[in-house]
């Protein structure tokens, strides 16, 4: 299991978000995500400029096992896609806390959203109380 | 309660990702599905499916059995050892399961049948098997490794002694032999060469330690499932079950309307066939990106049909699938997937032989 960087936040549903040093958002789903998933074939990512909503599904992966909605963490414009990742969604797999990134959104409410999200050791316990 | 097999800790040492599969806790893989899945179609992989069933079937009359049981004509096997694949159906027709039977000797016939299907079996054989006086024995001290890839049979025949290698080595496609304690049948369930070898449950782990040590991969159930799926198989509960008659689900030429064999289910099934089957099973590509998935509804022209076994098909790099759909339907199909109406094209089945893309796919 890839080791969880500190500066993540978590959404139960398994996204994470990494606040940049511009005021961005970026996006992308859990390596214990990619795990449970399975080999990664399709990635459908959202249009730049779309508005998403805290919560609400805007990009959505499939794996050689099902297919899973990606939620928004945050409320805001889509200002970066990954463009890698249809063609190599398998990136996902391979570093997804790092090149497995998604998407990045401009918020429009960051302190308040934000605040709603898991530190890593509260998903790490998430993760550990699912399994069992 | 889940079952496991003698395997079970092995796979577990071995880092796989267990999941439940009709009861038993089996592996799905042991990292990646893919480079499990590519692993058998360019070299050499084995999976253990010690949860399928082994069912001995004992009697002087266990032929003419059979030849009541089965769609099948059992009389296609004339030489000890030899293979049938069948199903094997209810009073309408209705696949009650598939199953491999060996010709053994006259009074001794074996059936590998499916593990979810296991109670539903045995007890539908048992039923069946009393007018004839066959005596029916699950074998649930052995074990059975699937060793697949087209390197697979000569890295499992080095393991053999040298007149048990030298039958093997021999052995036809679809034909068994016993030999070292082993009961090594040319058969799959991958599209690929190789052998399912059933072995006394106290040797099973030694056995996949020393194909293991011979260059054999373990690969899971989701390369299994990836496997089968591109070489065109049905696999029973998601193609065909006991609504559904092999004329509905591609398995027509499993079926022997020889003359004079009253077998079960073949009246309905000769009343379908003259009435005409209304939906066929049919192999479908998608040249679009997303995953063909069972159940997704697959709209035709002549009405609607849905997706039986889909997947992505590591070997095409596209979504393949079957589906139901009304006869006939060969042009205009799309697949619902999740909103979203996806061109999809007919295409003949086996997607993938010998490794590669099937011409037309």
């Amino acid at each position: 299991m890839q080791e969880i960087p500190g500066d993540l936040k978590f959404m139960k549903s398994h996204e994470w978000a990494r606040v940049e040093d511009k005021g961005t958002v970026t996006v992308g789903i859990s390596d214990h995500a990619q795990s449970q998933l399975g080999d990664l074939v399709y990635v459908e990512l959202p249009s730049l400029g779309d508005h998403v909503q805290a919560g609400n599904a805007c990009a959505v992966v499939e794996s050689v096992k099902a297919a899973s909605d990606v939620y928004s963490p945050v409320s805001g414009e889509i200002v970066a896609i990954n463009e890698a990742l249809p063609d190599k969604p398998e990136t996902i797999n391979e570093d997804a806390f790092g090149e497995g990134w998604i998407f990045v959104v401009k918020p429009d409410n960051l302190a308040e959203e934000m605040e709603e999200l898991l530190d890593p050791d509260a998903y790490v316990e998430l993760i550990e109380s699912e399994e069992h | 309660m889940t079952q496991k097999t003698i395997l079970n800790a092995t796979h577990r040492a071995l880092g796989a990702k267990m999941v439940d599969f009709g009861g038993w806790d089996m592996p799905l893989n042991y990292g990646s599905q893919i480079e499990e899945h590519h692993q058998v179609r360019r070299d050499a992989g084995m999976f253990d499916v010690s949860h399928m069933t082994v069912v001995d079937l004992h009697g002087p009359r266990t032929r003419e059995f059979l030849r009541h049981l089965l769609a099948n004509s059992i009389d296609k096997l004339t030489k000890s050892g030899k293979a049938l694949y069948s199903c094997m159906l209810n009073e309408k027709g209705g696949v009650i399961d598939d199953l491999i039977v060996y010709f053994l000797t006259e009074d001794f016939f074996r059936v590998v049948v499916n593990a979810s299907t296991r109670d539903k079996d045995l007890a539908w054989i048992e039923k069946q098997a009393k007018a004839f006086e066959v005596k029916v024995t699950e074998r649930g001290d052995l074990s059975m490794i699937a060793v697949q890839g087209p390197n697979a049979r000569e890295k499992a025949l080095g393991l053999l002694s040298a007149d048990v290698r030298a039958k093997a080595a021999k052995l036809g496609k679809f034909v068994a032999v016993e030999g070292d304690g082993l009961f090594i049948a040319r058969t799959g369930y991958t599209g690929e060469d190789g052998f399912e070898i059933i072995v006394p449950e106290a040797n099973a782990v030694s056995l996949w330690n020393r194909l293991k040590d011979a260059g054999v991969a373990p690969a899971g159930l989701g390369a299994r499932d990836t496997l089968r799926l591109e070489a065109g198989m049905n696999l029973y509960g998601q193609d065909m079950d006991e609504e559904i008659t092999p004329w509905e689900a591609g398995l027509a030429w499993t079926v022997s309307l020889d003359e004079g064999r009253d077998f079960i289910g073949r009246k309905a099934l000769e009343k379908q066939k003259s009435d005409g089957v209304k939906r066929v099973m049919v192999g479908l590509i998608m040249d679009d990106k997303g995953v063909l998935r069972h159940g997704q509804r697959v709209a035709t022209p002549a009405g609607d049909g849905e997706i039986l076994s889909g997947g992505f098909s590591p070997t095409i790099g596209k979504s393949i699938a079957f589906a139901r759909v009304p006869a006939g339907s060969d042009q205009g199909l799309q697949a619902d997937i999740r909103g979203r109406l996806v061109p999809v094209r007919v295409v003949k089945y086996p997607f993938v032989r010998d490794g590669q893309p099937c011409a037309g796919v």
